[in-house]
């Protein structure tokens, strides 16, 4: 898979046009589909999220907290999963600006990542971090934890630990998704809502799906939620120019609340 | 304050890349330069730069297009810098069905940029195309507020 990516990258899209002439005023289908797609560019940051979100005003991040879960998983692909789901948890205590909470999802945090084996060589931007944290200068850490991001790309080349990255990303987006819709869903505005609209996003999240190593894709767990992510590309294609109604915010709080209840709480798979 | 670290580093794995990122050649980390340098003028207005960036060669009259998902109500500004074999380069963006949408431009020869707020949360394409010039390396970053 790495090698397939890697060429895929390198021989990314180029299109010929007629020097000196204006930029033409569209595009053809088959050209855009053919757009170079990467992780770096094509999936939104947290801090673009956040930004469109918080311009009505803060939402009440806090009330988007839920129970801690069990730490006892002993299926890869459903501690992965998890880890992505409380890194999105992470994201929304930074936003809340609550240390406490930060502390506490930290601490289940770093069981599952043991779990994974997941080396602590990548820690050593953390320094930084935690005078961020500690001085609540949460603008700041927000931006170091991006920056931190393009760090550990670097470092993650190994295979196994790809695909394991793809699930990480996966249920962070699932619980990510969760509580943007929640907390739209509790105070419905229809500007806000229309950050819902990515089906081209849910998209591209599907091909990396696709994209890890066939063993993997067979576990039951995984196969469910790969599944169900068809079900929610079409959820949020919202029309173009109109905004989401409020039962529309609903059902994809549902859909991804099931998927999310599924990866929690699903008996050992494997 | 151990947590801290390990969270962060467990966010960063959370949108770590599919495949193996490579090193940046030479190239393109002078154009990575430039494209920052130009992103950094927005960031007296308010504007910050997305950590992440697309670096290629391009040939004369070559476009790459680069998909990106926008959230309507940011506003954003597209930059574009290129070594210095590139005279004239050129940045637009295009909606989901592929038309030119209206955009305020920048144009300085090799560093351009073009700015926007969508309207309409969804899928964009930015097209960086080399105009004048020899075979180039070109770097897109993009700011949000």
């Amino acid at each position: 898979m790495f090698f397939r990516c890697g060429i895929a990258s390198l021989a990314y899209l180029t299109l010929p046009f007629i020097a000196g002439a204006a930029e033409p005023s569209t595009i053809p289908a088959e050209q855009l589909a053919k757009a170079i797609r990467t992780d770096e560019v094509t999936i939104p940051s947290s801090g673009e999220l956040f930004a469109a979100l918080e311009k009505p005003g803060k939402p009440n991040w806090a009330g988007q907290y839920r129970a801690p879960m069990p730490m006892t998983y002993r299926n890869r692909a459903q501690i992965a999963l998890n880890l992505g789901g409380l890194i999105a948890d992470g994201f929304i205590a930074v936003q809340a600006q609550d240390s406490q909470q930060v502390k506490n999802i930290g601490a289940d945090i770093v069981k599952l990542a043991k779990a994974l084996g997941v080396s602590e060589h990548v820690l050593g931007r953390g320094n930084s971090i935690n005078e961020f944290a500690e001085h609540s200068e949460w603008s700041s850490l927000q931006e170091e934890l991006e920056a931190t991001q393009n760090e550990v790309k670097t470092s993650m080349q190994s295979h196994r630990d790809q695909d394991l990255v793809i699930l990480v990303s996966l249920g962070g987006w699932i619980r990510g998704t969760q509580v943007v819709s929640g907390s739209i869903a509790q105070n419905f505005d229809e500007h806000t809502a229309a950050v819902l609209r990515q089906p081209a996003l849910v998209n591209f999240i599907r091909t990396k799906i696709n994209d890890i190593s066939p063993e993997l894709q067979k576990d039951p767990l995984v196969k469910e939620v790969g599944d169900q992510l068809g079900n929610i590309e079409k959820l949020v294609a919202f029309t173009p120019g109109k905004p989401p109604t409020a039962d529309e915010v609903r059902k994809v709080n549902e859909a991804v609340g099931k998927m999310m209840e599924e990866i929690q709480n699903k008996g050992d798979v494997k | 304050m151990r947590v801290f670290a390990v969270l962060a580093m467990a966010m960063a794995l959370a949108s770590a890349p599919i495949r193996g990122t490579t090193a940046e050649n030479d190239q393109e980390v002078e154009a990575h330069k430039v494209a920052l340098d130009l992103a950094a003028a927005f960031s007296n207005e308010g504007f910050k730069i997305r950590d992440g960036h697309w670096a290629g060669s391009l040939k004369p009259q070559d476009r790459a297009l680069i998909a990106v998902n926008l959230y309507a109500g940011n506003q954003y500004w597209f930059s574009v810098g290129a070594t210095e074999k590139a005279k004239k380069i050129g940045v637009g963006v295009f909606d989901e069905s592929g038309r030119k949408v209206a955009t305020e431009d920048y144009d300085d020869g090799e560093k351009v940029a073009a700015g926007f707020s969508p309207a309409t949360s969804g899928q964009y394409f930015v097209a960086v195309d080399l105009r004048e010039g020899e075979e180039s390396t070109c770097c897109l970053v993009y700011s949000y507020k």
